[in-house]
C-alpha cells in the first residue's frame, strides 16, 4: 500500500465520522473538521501520486475555485443557503461530469468502465442543468411557479429513453464518438426539463434528490477511476440525499413520482379564484400585542414568508420581550417550511434564538389545544385544515401543524391571496382567527415596539 | 478492476449511510446538507488526476481545469458555510439578558 492509498483510507474513516458526528449540534462543529481534514488528506494524497506531474495549472485551478468558494459561503446572507446549495451542487456535478468527458476521450473505455462513466456522465450533466434551474427558481431569477403543458410527462419520459438508448449504445460500442455530445445534451435538456414543472414548496425534496445525484455520479467515477474512496464518499452523499428527500416527501405524504411529475400547484389556482372573499377578522398591532402579552403560552410557526421578509431577528426580539414577561414562547418547525430541509431552524438560529426552543411537529402538535396564541409569520399551507379535512385537497393527507386548535390564532400576511399551492385556507375564517395584515417584519417590529411601550 | 470488489464497498457505504443520516436531528438537516453536498466535492480527486496527466490532451487539460476549479468551488464554499451555520447553533445561556 502505497502513502496515498493509506491517505485516502484515512480519509474515508474521517468522512463516515463527519456524518457521525453531524447527528447532534453538540459534535456537529467537530463533524465539519473531520470533513475539511478528510478532504485535505484526500487532495494532498493526489497531488503526491507519480501520476500527476503537472502542477501549475493544477494550482491555479484550486486558487480559482477557492477564490470563487470564499465569497460564496462568507457573503451569502443565511436567507439565500437553498440558493447557494443548489449554485454548489452544479459545480459538483458539473465537475463530475466533466472529468467523465474527459476520460472519455482519453480512453475509450469499454464494458464495466464505460457503463459506469455513461452513468456518471449522466447524472453529472443532469444534475448541473437542473441544479442551475432550481438555483434560478429559488433566487427567483426565474418564475418560481411550476410551468407545465400538455404532455410533459411524456416528453421527459422520452427524452430520458432515448438517452438511455444512446448510453446503452454507448456500452455496446464506446467508438461511436458521434453520439457522445448527443448524449451530453440530452442529459442536459432532461435536466432542465426535470425542474420546469417543480414549483417552489417542492424544492426541499429537490435539492436532496439532487444532491443525491451529484452523490452517485461521483461514486460511479469512483468505479471509472478505480478508486475506493470516491466510491464511499459517493456513497455516503447518494444515500443521505435520498434519505433526506424520503423524508421531506413522507412530510407532505407525497410520493417521489408525485413531486416530480405531479406539477404540484397548477390545477387549484382556478378554484382558488372562484371562492368570493368571506369575512375575516383583523387585528392592529397594539390589539395583538396586548393578546400576545397576556398569553402564558405562544407558539410562532414561521414559513418562507419570514425568509422571504428576513423577519427572524424581530422575531427573536419579539420572542425576548415576551419571555421577560414571563410568557412561555416556542416555535413550531414543519419539516417542510422553507425552501430546503431544515431551513427555518438555520434562519431562527442566525437570529440567536436558542435551538431547544424549536420544537419538531410530532411533538408540539399534542400541546396545541393547550396554547393560548399561535403567531403564523409567512406559511400557508402547513397549518392548512383541508389537508385534514378535506379528501379533494390537492394537499390532502399531508401531515399540518394543528394551529387550528390553539386558543387565539394570529397570521401575519400581506393580504388575502391563496398560498403557494394556490389552495383557500379555512383557517383564515376560523371564528378564533385575526388576521394580522402587513409585511411581516415590519408588522413583528410594531408589535415589538408595542409590547416594549407597555414595559 | 474487480468491479465485484467496489460494489461491495458501495452497497456498504450506502448503507452506513443511510443509517447515519437516520440519526441526524431535523434541526440539522440544512447543515448536514451542506456537509454531503462538501463532501460530494471529492470528485476534484478525479480533476487533479486529469489534469495533472503528463500526455494529457488539450481537451483534458481545458476540462481537467474547469473541473478542477468547479470541485473547488463546491468543497471551499461547502466547507466554509458549513461552518458558518453550525457556529449560530447556540443552546440557550442561563446568563443571557
Amino acid at each position: 500500500m502505497s502513502v496515498f492509498q493509506a491517505l485516502y483510507l484515512v480519509a474515508a474513516a474521517l468522512f463516515i465520522l463527519a456524518l457521525k458526528w453531524m447527528s447532534a449540534p453538540a459534535t456537529a462543529r467537530r463533524g465539519v473538521i473531520s470533513g475539511e481534514l478528510g478532504m485535505l488528506l484526500a487532495v494532498v494524497g493526489t497531488l503526491m501520486r507519480h501520476e500527476v506531474v503537472n502542477y501549475q495549472w493544477i494550482v491555479v485551478a484550486l486558487l480559482v475555485g477557492a477564490a470563487i468558494g470564499v465569497p460564496l459561503a462568507v457573503l451569502m446572507p443565511m436567507t439565500a443557503v437553498p440558493q447557494r446549495t443548489a449554485i454548489s451542487q452544479a459545480c459538483g456535478a458539473l465537475a463530475s461530469a466533466l472529468i467523465g468527458t474527459a476520460e472519455y476521450y482519453h480512453r475509450y473505455p469499454t464494458g464495466f468502465t464505460m457503463a459506469a462513466l455513461s452513468i456518471e456522465i449522466l447524472l453529472g450533466f443532469l444534475t448541473f442543468t437542473a441544479s442551475l434551474m432550481a438555483f434560478g427558481k429559488l433566487h427567483e431569477i426565474l418564475p418560481s411557479r411550476p410551468i407545465t403543458y400538455k404532455g410533459q410527462n411524456v416528453v421527459n419520459l422520452g427524452l430520458f429513453v432515448i438517452a438511455v438508448l444512446i448510453g446503452i449504445a454507448l456500452v455496446i460500442n464506446p467508438h461511436q464518438s458521434g453520439l457522445f455530445p448527443a448524449y451530453v445534451a440530452l442529459a442536459m435538456t432532461f435536466g432542465v426539463l426535470l425542474i420546469i414543472p417543480i414549483g417552489g414548496a417542492d424544492m426541499p425534496t429537490v435539492i436532496a434528490l439532487l444532491n443525491s445525484y451529484a452523490g452517485l455520479s461521483a461514486s460511479a467515477m469512483g468505479f471509472v477511476l478505480d478508486n475506493k474512496l470516491l466510491i464511499i464518499a459517493g456513497a455516503l452523499d447518494g444515500s443521505s440525499g435520498l434519505i433526506l428527500s424520503i423524508i421531506m416527501c413522507r412530510a407532505m405524504n407525497r410520493s417521489f413520482t408525485n413531486v416530480l411529475f405531479g406539477a404540484f400547484g397548477q390545477l387549484q389556482t382556478s378554484a382558488a379564484a372562484a371562492t368570493e372573499a368571506r369575512p375575516v377578522r383583523s387585528a392592529s398591532p397594539e390589539e395583538a400585542a396586548s393578546i400576545l402579552e397576556d398569553a402564558r403560552s405562544v407558539v410562532v410557526i414561521p414559513g418562507y414568508g419570514m425568509a422571504v421578509a428576513q423577519a427572524q431577528h424581530k422575531i427573536r426580539e419579539l420572542h425576548d420581550m415576551l419571555v421577560k414577561k414571563g410568557v412561555e414562547v416556542r416555535f413550531a418547525i414543519h419539516p417542510v417550511a422553507g425552501r430546503m430541509p431544515g431551513h427555518m431552524n438555520v434562519l431562527l438560529a442566525e437570529a440567536d434564538v436558542p435551538y431547544d426552543k424549536l420544537v419538531e411537529m410530532d411533538e408540539i402538535n399534542s400541546d396545541m389545544a393547550m396554547t393560548d396564541v399561535v403567531l403564523v409569520v409567512g406559511a400557508n399551507d402547513i397549518v392548512n385544515p383541508a389537508a385534514q379535512n378535506d379528501p379533494n385537497s390537492p394537499i390532502a393527507g399531508m401531515p399540518i401543524l394543528q394551529a387550528y386548535k390553539a386558543r387565539t390564532v394570529m397570521i401575519i400576511k400581506r393580504g388575502m391571496s391563496a398560498g403557494f399551492a394556490g389552495i383557500d385556507n379555512e383557517l383564515y375564517y376560523q371564528p378564533n382567527t385575526l388576521m394580522l395584515f402587513g409585511d411581516a417584519r415590519s408588522f413583528v417590529s410594531s408589535l415589538v415596539k408595542e409590547v416594549g411601550a407597555t414595559n | 478492476m474487480n468491479y465485484e470488489f467496489g460494489l461491495y464497498v458501495f452497497m456498504l457505504a450506502a448503507f452506513l449511510g443511510f443509517e447515519l443520516i437516520r440519526r441526524v436531528s431535523p434541526l440539522l438537516h440544512t447543515p448536514l446538507m451542506s456537509l454531503t453536498n462538501a463532501i460530494a466535492s471529492i470528485s476534484v480527486v478525479g480533476a487533479i488526476l486529469i489534469s495533472g496527466e503528463d500526455h494529457a490532451s488539450l481537451l483534458s487539460r481545458v476540462l481537467g481545469f474547469v473541473a478542477v476549479v468547479a470541485a473547488t468551488t463546491n468543497l471551499v464554499s461547502g466547507y466554509l458555510i458549513t461552518d458558518r451555520m453550525l457556529k449560530m447553533f447556540r443552546k440557550r445561556e442561563p446568563a443571557k439578558k
